[in-house]
């Protein structure tokens, strides 16, 4: 479903995605893994159309993104680290303009924006501004909103990041039994490893741009003699904390208060 | 097509839902109007040029115009710093439509905000010579919306934070709006500053819609059409271009 071979991103000096290869199959919920600033977010973006990489080749559902971008972006749905939904639009509008952007004809879209707004418990409140939602329905909306298309293979970076253990919980549900009813293909990251231990068939565990393992828990366990999934990450990882460079992007986020009236 | 109309329609509902934006918005041409109106026009009057306030009116339309069309544009920094920009972007859409849909959301918004600065002109005093002209004049407000939405768009879509906002306002805006012809006529300006006014995409519409408005313009109103014409589809030609090549 997800091929990568050699895959390199350098932003100038620096290499972010260092000669990576992977490949999930279809259905697969797999696990991308990695300390901060190891490459994890660059190889989303990679994989999603939103930077070219320096080399290598990818292949989303046997289609090529680097040269059919279009046909490549119905195949796969995205729920980014950050938040990506228009405060100013309702929860129904957010669900209508993904749909309509993708080409779901009208009668359908109407129906799964039903569906899947039910799924994630966020049909009662269809008509509140986004800017009214907590983080948790924020981010339930945008896994709901990335299944509008009825994609192959969703992507969500760090989907639980910041929620509390009930959320993160549900989310789990929804997107399990997502995974199982549509046979959609998962490719996630996440920081808490306990997560991935139970969600994932496979995991990649990638630090300094490269992938220095791959396998399931069990495997990565027996593999460094640990007994957990976070004691096999330290322990393939390392213990030292990473320094992470602030971003542009970062940046503006910090300004938003201030230009926030 | 469709993917055109969700975009427009976005922005036109951002804009009727921030109440505070549509009224800040009117503030700064309202100023113009009434300091220069009351406050030049006795003077230009004296000098034998007319009345100011035919003068000025159209001027001031174009100004609200162009501020709203160029704010509007740089809505893109917002969308980037809100995220939603990315979930326009890996969305199978050609680029092409994206700014033509962003452009067409924020043309309409400045489009309006110009045709409510007109009426506030009347009240202050400003009256069209032909109510008959009144349509082109609508058509010359909607075709500088577009140009300076795209101008607005095409540069933001390049820029990575707010910051840059007010430094665009004084090196690119202020300077089109002074030598466009909308507050004094650009005749009695030296002849180098004359020709480089020709470049000034804002001289063309100011200059159309005042052939509209008051009947008066240098080059000739169906001059002006072609010229925003090609302008806007230049500009749009670019911003495609540079949305085609936005990383995130």
């Amino acid at each position: 479903m997800i091929k990568v071979v050699n895959l390199t991103k350098k932003f100038g000096d620096f290499v972010a995605v260092d000669d990576i290869s992977f490949e999930v199959d279809k259905g697969e919920v797999f696990a991308f893994l990695g300390p901060n600033g190891a490459g994890k977010t660059t190889t989303i973006k990679m994989l999603t159309t939103l930077l070219k990489p320096t080399s290598g080749a990818i292949l989303i559902n046997s289609i090529d993104p680097l040269t059919n971008q279009a046909k490549a972006r119905k195949a796969f749905g995205i729920t980014f680290q950050d938040q990506s939904l228009d405060d100013e639009l309702t929860a129904w509008e957010n669900m209508e303009f993904h749909g309509v952007l993708y080409g779901v004809p009208k009668k359908l879209r109407r129906e799964r924006i039903e569906e899947l707004m039910k799924i994630v418990e966020l049909w009662d409140r269809q008509k509140s501004l986004v800017k009214e939602f907590s983080g948790g329905m924020k981010r339930r909306l945008e896994i709901a909103r990335g299944l509008i298309h009825h994609p192959a293979i969703i992507f969500l970076d760090e989907p639980t990041l910041g929620l509390d253990p009930q959320t993160r919980n549900h989310i789990w549900d929804y997107i399990k039994s997502l995974n199982e009813k549509e046979s959609i293909t998962v490719f996630f990251t996440t920081h808490y490893m306990p997560e991935a231990e139970k969600m994932a068939s496979r995991i990649a565990i990638i630090d300094h741009g490269k992938i220095v393992a791959q396998g399931s828990a069990q495997e990565l366990e027996q593999k460094t003699s640990t007994s957990n999934l976070e004691d096999a990450f330290l322990a393939l990882t390392g213990k030292d904390i990473r320094v992470q460079e602030v971003s542009g992007t970062d940046r503006m986020r910090q300004n938003r208060r201030i230009w926030r009236r | 097509m469709n993917a055109i109309y969700i975009l427009w329609i976005r922005q036109l509902k951002r804009y009727s839902r921030s109440k505070a934006r549509m009224i800040s918005s009117l503030a700064q041409p309202l100023m113009f109007l009434l300091a220069l109106g009351f406050g030049f026009g006795p003077i230009f009057e004296k000098a034998g040029q007319g009345s100011y306030i035919e003068f000025l009116g159209p001027g001031i339309v174009a100004m609200a115009v162009i501020f709203t069309a160029i704010f509007s544009g740089m809505e893109v920094i917002w969308d980037r710093q809100f995220g939603f920009l990315k979930e326009t972007l890996v969305a199978p859409v050609s680029r092409l439509n994206i700014m033509i849909g962003r452009t067409m959301g924020g043309a309409t918004v400045a489009s309006i905000q110009g045709v409510v600065v007109f009426v506030l002109a009347m009240i202050v005093g400003f009256r069209p010579y032909s109510a008959g002209m009144l349509g082109i004049a609508f058509l010359f407000i909607i075709l500088t919306a577009v140009v300076f939405t795209a101008l607005g768009t095409a540069i933001a879509s390049k820029m990575e934070d707010m910051q840059v906002f007010p430094i665009i306002m004084n090196f690119i805006v202020m300077p089109l709006f002074f030598l466009s012809g909308a507050i004094f006529p650009l005749k009695s300006l030296p002849a180098g500053v004359q020709f480089a006014a020709r470049f000034n995409p804002l001289v063309y519409g100011v200059d159309g819609l005042r052939g509209a408005l008051v009947g008066a313009s240098d080059f000739g109103i169906m001059n002006d059409f072609i010229i925003l014409i090609l302008i806007a589809g230049v500009f749009m030609a670019i911003g495609a271009w540079l949305f085609s090549k936005i990383e995130i």
